[in-house]
């Protein structure tokens, strides 16, 4: 058995990078996940990961990987690492081929690529449309090669609650809440990292798994970690409607081919089929010759809503047509079965034959824990063996993957999910066990600190569990997100976005008188639910509250002047690079948020305007 | 189109304590599905006669059929809940946990068997190291499609449920890990320690317990040809015997 021993929390894919790497180390892995590993968000990721390979001779390169990244994300992320990130991308491709992933190949043999959006090369390897699934699966596996070798210990079904921090600050371990037992205990940790994905649920539906509520990163935030550019949120363009969830129509339905249009007339309710091609509006390609139905996310998302807007939705809803049926049945099902198949299931339409109907829907937090990177001064690259690398302020705590903040700036690249998290863990991993050998010696003793955060913790959970209050947490849950979908998401506008403080704050108070329904003492998710319900609140209260005072438009953070006069370039502030080329950092205190803002290292590629 | 959507659960409050029924009433809505009907039911979690309960606890992640979380019985069928669309179900909808592994609370099971499973077959590719080792071997598409088939695989325990061979009597391993040593050891690289899996397959539970009555394959909601990968297997592993037998 190792002696050393640093603590993973969440198991998708920057996690379960990051313990196979620990553990490759010859480090223990105490790996916490409050599902089992192997049903982790990264599943739900379909289109791709992104490396320059220049497979298809195109000209390709990690230059114009990097470029395309930085200029996508509106010059927002600090460039260094997202260059390091690009660079490591096609090694990060391999390394997964190698692990058995059955991504597509060419008639070669050779990996096959695909179009994303906010490219013009083939840069996207893929596995049908399930590559998260698969990527994950091939992480899952690596670690339970490690499992059954005694370096990893799985912890699923249990919850992170919050850091154990000693009396100098450093974080030494984490409480965390078993699922089934309600047990509250503490464990140590050389390292920990948080590598527990995005808030999608703070949004009520989104693209997101209902674990995704962000609740770790923002009890970490509450127990002194930074939080930056919260206000960053990407809204994905194709999502399908939903009751329950707004399911996820990949970028890469349109990066093999697919059109996204509205009928020329307003109101025109005839089967799609029968409109002919020249009462087709396809808004997208008309408007951006260059990228056409592959324009960014941001833009992608903000052309729809404004068509919508303006009455072309279809059958006057908030709906526009996503257009597969002119490409061949075979090719559609060698390389997009997995999101036909939601599609033909939750719908009941087959889209081989019925344009989809689709409308932008919550997808991913760009922003997230503040997390930091070596340097090296002379050459301006990345140290990668920095025990620096995905540190957040807090000693010994660490973020990876959708979690942190770093590399897509102000609005992330199709794509450049999967690669951004797998390069998170790479370089996290090795970072967490770099810094547990050069502290081991150093750090003050922390059992005082490990029994307070037990008895805070017990204390805290004993309360929620007698909580008799007439508010009802799912109802509360359901308002916070009708108003952050509503004002924080596609469109901001100062007013509402003060209106949203308000609300959040009157949540907040109401929280305080909620009610349990659930008494049991065994598997109570409600009381669980509860806390992350919190957690939440004061989350969103940082997106509000960066948005509110980030008075600029930049990536998908889209502010009007006038709420009245549309999603429109003349109705919005424009990109203001002297006073909001920086990073928004939010520290946690009893009043709510306070804001500061760091510079961006912009020292590889100069900004310039985002036209696309 | 009805008023209300009837749904009746079989609730079990801890691993050891007896089941119960419960009858609940929620407005119609177009579109559900048995997840958003649970969703919804949380929000006032009230019996059909109108008596205060607790929400039901059931596992669920992704709601887009790809975690493989939400497996239960539907109606008496095996099945994934959130595909579970309830303008196509008979009511009053009967929702009951899976049967074959050991229930915790109301409709979620503990389903560690089928990982510890993917331990057994040892279900991954023995790479030397994560470390830049280049491109990985090339493969025919073709035989890439078969593959993947396999690797959809999301370890729901549908296919264990409906198997009459996965019961208290026998420690029989099921499709889903037959399928992934099958995904394995069709790899380029899994294929060189083809014989562990193998070996592992012959133990005790393993496929010799297969009964063929071919309910895995119905079940499998990912289309996954699950009696194919076992055929497979089952002739690899017979060749694999006899070539150890006569040791050449």
């Amino acid at each position: 058995m190792a002696s050393e021993r640093i603590i993973v929390v969440g198991g998708g894919l920057a996690g379960l990078m990051t313990a196979v790497r620990a553990a490759e180390l010859g480090v223990a892995v105490d790996l916490f996940s409050i599902v089992p590993v192997k049903r982790s968000h990264s599943v739900c990721a379909q289109g791709g990961i992104n490396g320059a390979v220049n497979t298809k001779g195109e000209g390709d390169s990690t230059a114009l990987h990097f470029d395309d990244t930085v200029y996508g994300g509106d010059f927002l992320a600090d460039q260094p690492p997202v260059k390091a990130m690009c660079e490591a991308a096609p090694g990060i491709i391999n390394l997964l081929d190698r692990m058995g992933v059955m991504f597509n190949r060419t008639p070669e043999g050779l990996l096959d690529f695909r179009r994303f959006g906010g490219t013009k090369f083939h840069r996207t390897a893929f596995a049908g449309a399930t590559t998260g699934q698969q990527l994950l699966y091939a992480l899952d596996e690596q670690c339970r090669r490690y499992e059954v070798a005694g370096l990893v210990r799985k912890y699923e079904a249990w919850e992170f609650l919050g850091l154990v921090r000693d009396a100098d600050g450093n974080c030494r371990g984490i409480a965390a809440l078993d699922w089934y037992s309600m047990k509250i205990e503490t464990f140590a940790g050389s390292a920990v990292m948080l590598a527990t994905g995005g808030p999608g649920i703070v949004f009520g539906r989104s693209t997101n798994s209902v674990i995704n509520t962000g609740t770790a990163a923002s009890a970490a935030y509450q127990d002194g970690a930074r939080y930056a550019n919260g206000e960053f949120i990407q809204v994905h363009p194709t999502s399908i409607p939903g009751t329950d969830k707004l399911r996820l129509m990949s970028e890469s339905a349109r990066g093999e081919g697919g059109r996204v249009w509205v009928p020329r007339t307003q109101g025109d309710v005839r089967d799609p089929k029968a409109i002919p091609e020249g009462e087709r509006w396809y808004f997208l390609e008309e408007k951006y010759p260059a990228y056409g139905n592959l324009v960014p996310r941001d833009i992608a998302t903000r052309e729809i809503f404004q068509v919508c807007l303006q009455g072309y939705g279809l059958g006057g809803r908030r709906e526009v047509y996503l257009d597969l049926t002119h490409i061949p049945r075979k090719e559609l099902d060698t390389k997009l079965a997995g999101i036909l198949e939601i599609y033909e299931k939750f719908v009941g339409d087959d889209p081989r034959e019925v344009p989809m109907k689709v409308f932008p829907g919550m997808h991913y937090s760009m922003g997230g824990l503040w997390v930091q990177f070596a340097k090296n001064e002379s050459t301006g690259a990345l140290d990668e063996t920095s025990p620096k690398n995905q540190s957040t302020n807090v000693p010994g705590l660490f973020a990876s993957g959708e979690v942190d903040f770093s590399i897509h700036g102000a609005n992330r690249l199709g794509a450049n999910s999967l690669v951004s998290c797998l390069y998170a863990g790479k370089i996290g991993g090795p970072a967490m066990v770099r810094y547990g050998r050069e502290t081991s010696t150093k750090l003050p003793a922390a059992e005082g600190a490990f029994a307070e955060a037990k008895k805070r913790w017990d204390a805290e959970f004993a309360r929620l569990a007698n909580a008799a209050g007439p508010e009802n947490p799912h109802v509360l849950a359901e308002e916070m997100g009708d108003w952050m979908t509503d004002n924080v998401t596609v469109v901001r506008e100062n007013g509402k976005l003060k209106e949203t403080e308000t609300k959040l704050q009157q949540l907040e108070e109401r929280w305080k008188n909620v009610g349990l329904t659930d008494r049991s003492g065994f598997a109570n998710r409600e009381i669980s639910f509860i806390n992350q319900l919190r957690n939440m609140l004061v989350i969103a209260r940082v997106m509000t509250r960066g948005a509110l005072m980030r008075d600029e438009s930049r990536g998908a953070h889209f502010k009007v002047k006038d709420l009245a006069k549309g999603v429109t370039e003349e109705n919005a502030l424009p990109r203001d690079d002297a006073n909001f080329l920086k990073t928004t950092i939010a520290e946690h205190s009893s009043e709510g948020p306070r804001i500061s803002y760091l510079p961006v290292d912009t020292t590889l590629i100069k900004p310039r305007a985002r036209k696309y | 189109m009805p008023s209300s959507i009837r749904i009746s659960v079989k609730r079990q409050d801890t691993p050891t304590s007896s089941p119960y029924w419960e009858e609940y009433e929620i407005p119609y809505q177009p579109r559900q599905n048995v997840i958003s009907a649970l969703m919804e039911m949380a929000k006032d979690p009230k019996t059909r006669a109108g008596k205060a309960t607790s929400p039901v606890v059931y596992d669920r992640a992704c709601l887009e059929e790809v975690c493989g979380s939400c497996a239960m019985r539907i109606n008496g069928l095996s099945r994934m809940a959130c595909t579970a669309l309830i303008d196509s179900l008979e009511q009053p909808i009967r929702l009951e946990p899976m049967a074959k592994f050991p229930v915790q609370r109301d409709l979620s099971v503990d389903r560690g068997v089928m990982f510890e499973s993917l331990k057994r077959i040892k279900g991954w590719i023995p790479i030397d190291g994560t470390y830049d080792l280049g491109p990985g071997p090339r493969m025919p598409e073709a035989e890439r499609q078969q593959a993947y088939e396999y690797s959809k695989c999301i370890t729901c325990g549908n296919c264990l449920d409906v198997c009459p061979q996965v019961n208290g009597r026998s420690n029989f391993i099921g499709a889903a890990p037959i399928a992934q040593a099958r995904l394995f050891n069709s790899h380029p690289t899994g294929s060189m320690n083809a014989a562990e899996r193998l070996e592992a397959l012959m133990s005790e539970g393993g496929i010799d317990d297969c009964g063929n009555a071919q309910n895995c394959v119905r079940a499998c909601p990912k289309s996954i040809p699950l009696t194919t990968a076992i055929a497979e297997m089952y002739a690899a592993t017979t060749r694999y015997g006899i070539k150890k037998l006569f040791g050449t």
